[in-house]
């Protein structure tokens, strides 16, 4: 079964055996995260702890452990993923869709099921018996046509995609005026690792490409703002003709 | 055994050669880097893409060699970059004793000629090599987040459409 809901300000798909129970605990994640995390929202409670009115320290649990996840990625990724905004103001919006969808991936449990919230992509099983879920990737110079797809087997779970072009409201570029890439899509075992690193990927550039890549299990497709493509060469074997 | 072997499938997959070790003063150290090359077996049985062979190339610093290996030094020596089809490749070789004892696969990145190590390296890829894909033939969509308003234009709207119906 196939159903949609809005949270977090985009569009949640999830496909899976049919469970409404399993449904409602999805939502009401969700749910949650949006009304605790959402800078939008004026009484939520990260936006009392950006506005100062709420000290970190008196903060729930949750929230620290967020924070204090984005800021371990802070160090991993040597900055190019950080949860503050150039002001300094804490911004978990870039970690926190991820954070959810792994909460919601154990609540999904080990069924067959595939959840999208927003272009990030997390599976469990497959899509029919011997057949893989199938992500595509959307062109980013045109996002009525897909780019590739990619078969999601094996450990790899979570397919995260960034764009510098859309909604990049998260991503700051470092020491540049624009992003080297359009749009960077990361395959992980772990939607967090996988959302992180797409992210730091159009924040840092190429040098952060090369780091990355190189000091973690994942693969990696870009798209350069000429259209250019690369690939690790694990990705390039999953998407090659 | 690993790591020779991992090094081996790395500089196979490269399609490299180990090439005439420049290493300017250390003139028999670049003798011992290609006599050992072929000893090895790893470095040269992928060769023949290039033509080249460790004795062809060897080392515009290499003259004068006596052959000796006693002489060798010790130390990490970088190859001379090569063009290959997945771009510029740079190997390096740890000698030790008079014997390579590791191979490094460096590469020259465009920042400031640092090299790195390219274990997982994203390298260009055409377009023509991408596998087309169809949206009805994938199950989700991925792409940079769409908003609320964004999802109702996207081809996941569709696709979330056409599985209510079917």
């Amino acid at each position: 079964m196939r159903q949609t809901f809005d949270t977090m300000g985009t569009v949640v798909s999830l496909e899976w055996p049919g469970n409404l129970s399993q449904l409602d605990a999805v939502r009401s994640l969700f749910e949650a995260a949006d009304r605790r995390f959402s800078l939008h929202r004026p009484d939520s409670e990260l936006r009392r702890v950006a506005d100062g009115s709420l000290e970190l320290l008196d903060a729930s649990a949750e929230l620290r452990e967020v924070y204090a996840t984005a800021l371990g990625w802070r160090g991993e990724t040597g900055g190019a993923f950080t949860p503050h905004r150039p002001d300094g103001a804490v911004d978990l919006n870039g970690i926190v869709k991820a954070w959810a969808m792994a909460e919601a991936g154990r609540a999904l449990g080990d069924s067959d099921w595939c959840l999208n919230v927003g272009g990030d992509v997390l599976v469990s099983g497959q899509a029919a018996p011997g057949a893989p879920w199938v992500v595509g990737i959307v062109d980013p110079a045109d996002r009525a046509v897909l780019l590739t797809a990619v078969p999601v087997v094996g450990a790899r779970r979570a397919v995260a995609t960034s764009g510098s072009a859309e909604r990049g409201d998260h991503i700051w570029t470092r020491g540049r005026e624009r992003a080297e890439f359009a749009q960077v899509t990361v395959l992980a075992d772990d939607i967090v690792t996988a959302d992180v690193l797409a992210t730091a990927i159009v924040s840092g550039g190429a040098a952060s490409l090369d780091d990355l890549t190189g000091r973690f299990d994942v693969d990696v497709l870009t798209v350069d703002r000429e259209g250019g493509l690369r690939a690790t060469p694990g990705m390039r074997e999953l998407v090659a003709i | 055994m690993r790591r020779r072997a991992a090094v081996a499938s790395v500089i196979a997959s490269a399609g490299v050669i180990i090439a005439g070790f420049q290493i300017g003063s250390a003139v028999s150290a670049s003798r011992t880097a290609s006599s050992s090359g072929s000893s090895g077996g790893s470095a040269t049985s992928t060769g023949g893409s290039t033509g080249a062979t460790p004795g062809a190339t060897a080392s515009p610093g290499a003259t004068g060699s006596t052959g000796s290996t006693g002489s060798a030094q010790d130390g990490t020596f970088n190859g001379p970059t090569e063009q290959t089809p997945f771009g510029p490749m740079q190997v390096a070789a740890v000698i030790s004793g008079g014997k390579i004892t590791d191979v490094k696969v460096l590469q020259r990145t465009n920042q400031g000629g640092r090299s790195i190590q390219i274990s997982n390296q994203a390298d260009p890829m055409l377009r023509s090599e991408v596998l087309q894909a169809q949206s009805a033939n994938v199950s989700m969509i991925g792409g940079a987040t769409y908003t609320s308003e964004g999802y109702l234009m996207s081809l996941q709207s569709a696709l979330d459409k056409a599985g209510f119906t079917g």
